[in-house]
This record gives C-alpha cells, structure tokens and sequence, in this order.
C-alpha cells in the first residue's frame, strides 16, 4: 500500500496523492453512469440490466419530486425518531483527556441503528414503482430487521437473505425479523456470510424481475444504489453539521465511523467532504489483524475488483477469487466496500484506518461503562479508534463519532467471546 | 491484430447451416471436478456431438448462477483451478481439435485481476475463440471488448426476457461471435422456458441482428434441445450435464470411474436430439 496518513485535524489537501487529479468537488459524483473515478458502474447480469436502469429513472424522478421528500421527512421523524441527538460524551472525553467528543446517536433510531434511513427511502422508492415483493441482504441482521419493520409498516412481503453462520451469531435480529412478517432464508453457500446472502439476493432478482424490489443496505452494488443509499444517509451528516453549529457555533474538526460497506460512515461524511477542515476516517474492521489475513479491511489489505454489481476494493487472491472476511462483528464481515469510499481512499480525502477485534471488544465495553450505553460492535470500532487518537489532540478539537446502531443484538456474541456464560 | 478469413466460430455455424441443422453448444466447468477428469471430458466432448464448447471459469460468487454450477465451481477451485490454469487446459484441448470454437464464460473479477489486455492476447493464443461475461453488460464491456477486438477474440453478448426493443440496440450493436439468449429470467439449471416464448425471443432477435442465436438456461432433455434446436441455430446445454457430473462423485467428492463415459453419454443422446430437430 502506498497509503500516506495524516494526523486527525491537519488539512486533507496535502495528502492527496500526486498523480491523482483533486477534483473540483468531492460531493460531484458519481458520473451519469455511476462512476466515482475507476470504481462503482453497473457489473450486473443483463436479465438485471433494464430492471437497474427502471430503479436509477424512478431514483432520478423521486429525488426531483418535493412530496417524495416530504414523505420520507414525514416517516424519518414520526417513525425513525429523527433526528437523532448529538451527544456530548462528557465522561468518555474525560477519559481520553484530549478531543472534545460526540456522539451522533443513530442508535436511537427505531430499530437501532442507521440502516432504517436508507430503508424507509428505498421502500417508498419501491412503492412508487408499483412493486409488490421486497428482498433484502443482511449481515448482522440491522438491516434486515430494518427492511422487515418498513415491509410490516407498508403491508408488503418480504425475503431477508441471510448467510447461515450469521443467523447462528445474531438470533435475536432474526427472531425480530420473523416477528415482523419476513420470511428469512438462510444462505448455506460459499463461507455463509453477507457476500453470500447479497449473491442468493441478486439470484433471486433475476428469478423475480417483474414484481420485486431488491433494498440494498449499503452504499455498494450496481449504480444507482451507491449513491442512492449515500443520499439516504447523508441526513446524519447534514443534521451533525446543523447541532454541532447549534452547539459550538462551528463545523467539527474530524469525523470518525466504521466501515463495513461504509453506508454509515458516506452518510456522515458526505455534507462535509468539501469542507477543507473537517478530517474524516473511517474505520474497517481488522479482525486479527491485517498481518494475519483475518480480516474485514478492503481498503486497507484489498485490491481493486468486481464484484456485486461495482468496482472497488475487495479482499481477493491473486486469481480473482473472493476471500473470505473475518470480523467479530457480523455487520462489518464483507470483503468489500462501498466504491465512493474507494474513490475518496485513493483520492486521500478520507483517512482508512483498522481496528482489530481485541480492541473493538475493548471499547464496546468501556462505552458501557463510561456513557451508559451500550454500542453495538460496529460503532466499537470507530471508538477504538477515537481512543487511539483523541488523548493526542488539543481540547477544542471537536470530534464527532457516529454511534451508528446499539448492542442489544451483540449482547449474546460479546459474552461469548468474554467467556461469560448466560 | 484482426485474423484474416473466417474465424472458427463463423465456420462453424456456416458449417451448421449447410447441413441443414441447428449446433449443440455443451457448457462445463474447467478443473470439475478436478484437473484431469476434466482434460479428459473436454477432449471427448466433439466426438460425442458437441459442436461448440463452452468452458466454464470457475469463479468464487457465481451470481447468476444455480446450485449445480455454484458446487462445480467450489469443486474445480478446490481443485486448484483458476485462469492460467484453464487457459493452459484450452491449449492442450487445442493441439488435438483445430476446429471446434471454444468459448469460455464466467465472471470479470478473475479477468480484471488478470489484466484485460494480457488475458485477451494469451487466451487468442492459447486456441480460445471467444468469451462470455456475464456480469458485464454492454455499459461496462468496452474496456474487455476493445483488447478483445484487438486481439480477434469474439465477446458474445447476452440477450434476455427483460431485453425489450429498446435496450437490443444496446446488446447487438457491438456483440460478434454470436448472441447467447438466456431463455428464463432466472440463475442456471433452475427452470426452462415454453418453446412458444423461445421461438417468439429468437425471431425478435433475428429482427435486430444477423448473428447466428445460441439459446440456454433451462434446456436439459434431448426433447428440448431439439425443440429449441428448431428455430435457433444452437442449444446450450449446462447445468444438466454438471448434475451428470455430481452423480457420479463418491462422497469425498472424487470421479468414480464411469463419469466421463456417463457424461459423454449424455451429450450423445443430446446431440442426436438436436440432429433430428428439423427432420420431424
């Protein structure tokens, strides 16, 4: 890797990489057919090819319409609970003794955890193109249960593809599922995990092109989907930047989220990403280790390929072949990521970073204790991270940490790993 | 560099076309279910009646396609298989049959990590005479395509059910070697589709493009390839023949002795589907 880092809160523009060419904007792409530079476009089946052209004309002409916005505004604050608080955590900065830190508290919303924002977008999208059946990818099972609660809420069927070893480690996402009316499928094939659901997904697609709706939930597969989810979630970033103006008459100085597919994280990042002095990084998932190859971390122990309808960065050996991921966290465990975060890495604007499980375990813990909250192992890792970087930072750095969903589901998992039995 | 005269798979569905008879195209994957029975299912597969030779590369996420072709692939890669090795089976395959086109299929990651221009020059070289791709459509095929065309590589482009009067144009406008229809909106070895639709699919096609038409996904029997044999100018048959395969693996996976000869067998009865086709 050629990747040069830079301190959190020193200006992005010196890192950017020689030969690349700094674009006028960061928040222009992608290209009308899906491109953030060399990653993203539409690598899907031709059985899929008009359905994705129908999704990006119905995205296009929704996002033109004022009452598809006042609709989704309607739902994201009646149902969701939005907007989400920013929350000085008092203790947890007093513990790190530098960086003024906040948490953007997405955990909050209905269901727990950011993935229903993007939902709620895609299942009024779907409404309005008349689809009747709704499928759905999930790893930890966030999105699902999100997919599951909108699908209930709008009377629609719903199938949750969801990798065999993940229903194992996430029972309490998949009971809730059912709960709500979805039918969840367990995937058995390849390692069992989300790239293995998101494929039975995209198999299922091709066999239902007429009546059904595939939700994506991240910000990854074919165009218009990385940009579509992205301006979903980019709420958590526009209301950020309105509180933390609200409550320190300025813009943070560095934002901090994990990765999986990155869907979170570009939510948060994406208002500011023209703003020379806001820092930004995100944090993937570095199992045990980059070193060991066990890991989750595209960006940071990846190389360019395709896969899932986009280009981008993704765990493979020198053939081609997907490898497998590892993380400790269901919802991180994707060899890919989403290709504007590809984009963004190699352009240098946003700073990739990785977090081992040991020290993920680490932070969800010491969150518990410290605010009395108990995140879920994704957001862990972006806490690990703060508590790597904010000790060394002056104390009117303001720090925003996206607290993108709660522990409730992790409980089970975490405990076994601790040794604890319940 | 563009080859001079008629590539092999324009002389041989001319070669079909005089003999009054649509083509049976066979698909397998290369190294299933290891490296060597494999070489030798390849080496028999024009003799017992295949007329063009699809050869799968097996690839990790087969997205569009089934179970049967989804553990085939996991059996050649387990096997050790991959690119190189497939391309250096076609060569071997190639210095025994000068005439039947071989085709590979699979998905771009493996090309990409490969190199486009590098696969393109070595897979011409090694007898291979075009590929299909399935997760590349033809807003992303330009960057395979134009190495392709450089180095007399055909890339087959696919038609679908979703493919309507708008989006051909689309498919057919650069597409050489021949148009593949896949005959179901579905993955491999799932369903088939009713003759009726098929005929009504090839004869839209035949309205946007002079190629000569394969139709696959869903053809297993003889009855049906001879049915789709009666108005394309060739059946593809695939997951039909994998499940051959499997059936005839011992538990660990291993061939038992009689699965090249039951495979084969197969294709034969195939074959002679497609060779009564236009006779009834």
């Amino acid at each position: 890797m050629t990747y040069r880092g830079f301190k959190a809160g020193a200006d992005w523009r010196i890192t950017v990489r020689g030969i690349m060419q700094t674009p006028n904007s960061f928040r222009g792409g992608p290209d009308p057919r899906g491109h953030f530079g060399i990653y993203g476009g539409r690598y899907v089946a031709e059985t899929l090819m008009p359905l994705v052209l129908s999704v990006e004309a119905a995205y296009g002409a929704a996002k033109d319409d004022p009452d598809f916005h006042a609709q989704l505004a309607y739902y994201l604050e009646h149902y969701v609970g939005r907007p989400s608080p920013l929350y000085f955590a008092e203790r947890l900065t007093r513990h790190f003794g530098g960086a003024k830190i906040y948490f953007k508290r997405d955990e909050l919303n209905h269901t727990g955890a950011h993935k229903i924002n993007n939902v709620m977008g895609q299942i009024l999208l779907a409404r309005r193109m008349g689809k009747r059946r709704i499928i759905a990818e999930t790893g930890a099972g966030q999105h699902g249960v999100a997919t599951a609660t909108a699908c209930a809420l709008f009377d629609l069927p719903c199938v949750v593809y969801m990798g065999a070893t993940d229903i194992e480690r996430q029972k309490p996402n998949v009971f809730r599922m059912k709960l709500l009316g979805a039918e969840v499928v367990p995937v058995h094939s390849g390692t069992a995990t989300l790239k293995d659901a998101m494929n039975d997904a995209l198999r299922d697609w091709v066999a239902h092109v007429d009546d059904t709706f595939y939700v994506i939930g991240t910000v990854a597969g074919p165009h218009p989907y990385p940009a579509m989810v992205r301006d979903f979630q980019s709420i958590i970033g526009r209301e950020t930047r309105e509180q933390m103006i609200k409550a320190e008459g300025r813009l943070p100085d560095t934002l901090v989220a994990c990765i999986g597919g990155g869907s979170n994280a570009m939510g948060l990042f994406h208002p500011f990403l023209d703003e020379p002095s806001v820092a930004m990084i995100g944090v993937e998932a570095g199992g045990h280790g980059i070193d060991t190859g066990f890991h989750a971390a595209s960006l940071n122990g990846g190389q360019p390929g395709v896969l899932h309808g986009n280009r981008t960065y993704l765990l493979q050996d020198e053939d081609g072949q997907i490898d497998d991921a590892h993380s400790i966290s269901a919802g991180l465990d994707y060899p890919g990521i989403g290709p504007e975060h590809a984009w963004l890495h190699d352009l240098g604007r946003v700073q990739y970073v990785a977090i081992t499980d040991r020290e993920a375990l680490d932070a969800f813990q010491l969150c518990s204790r410290q605010e009395g909250i108990i995140p879920a192992l994704e957001p862990a890792h972006a806490l690990a991270h703060v508590g790597k970087i904010a000790p060394d930072l002056p104390r009117d750095h303001l720090l925003v940490m996206n607290l993108c969903g709660r522990g409730d589901k992790d409980i089970f998992a975490v405990a076994d790993h601790l040794g604890v039995q319940l | 560099m563009s080859r001079p005269g008629p590539t092999r798979i324009e002389r041989r569905f001319a070669r079909l076309r005089e003999e009054g008879r649509a083509g049976l195209v066979v698909y397998l994957i290369a190294g299933d279910p290891d490296p060597d029975t494999s070489l030798a299912l390849f080496q028999g597969l024009a003799e017992a009646g295949a007329d063009l030779v699809e050869i799968g590369m097996p690839f990790s996420d087969p997205m569009a396609d089934g179970p049967a072709i989804q553990a085939a692939g996991q059996r050649a890669l387990k096997r050790g298989m991959n690119l190189r090795r497939t391309l250096a089976m076609v060569r071997r395959l190639r210095e025994r049959d000068a005439d039947t086109p071989y085709v590979v299929m699979g998905y771009y990651n493996p090309i990409y990590r490969y190199g486009v221009e590098a696969f393109a020059r070595d897979a011409v070289a090694a007898g291979i005479d075009g590929a299909i791709v399935v997760d590349l459509p033809p807003e992303e095929d330009e960057e395979l395509a134009e190495p392709a065309r450089r180095a007399g590589l055909d890339i087959v482009r696919l038609a679908t059910p979703t493919s309507d009067e708008a989006r051909l144009p689309a498919i057919v406008g650069r597409a050489s070697g021949f148009l593949y229809y896949v005959a179901i909106t579905g993955i491999t070895g799932t369903r088939s589709a009713d003759s009726a639709s098929i005929d009504d699919a090839v004869a839209r096609l035949r309205r946007f493009s002079q190629l000569p038409i394969a139709v696959g996904f869903g053809i297993r029997t003889p009855a049906q390839a001879a049915s789709v044999a009666k108005a394309a100018d060739a059946a593809v048959v695939g997951s039909a023949l994998v499940e051959r395969l499997a059936l005839n693996l011992d538990p660990e996976g291993h061939a038992k002795p009689g699965l090249v000869d039951a495979v084969l067998a197969d294709i034969r009865a195939l074959a002679a589907g497609v060779r009564t086709a236009r006779l009834i």
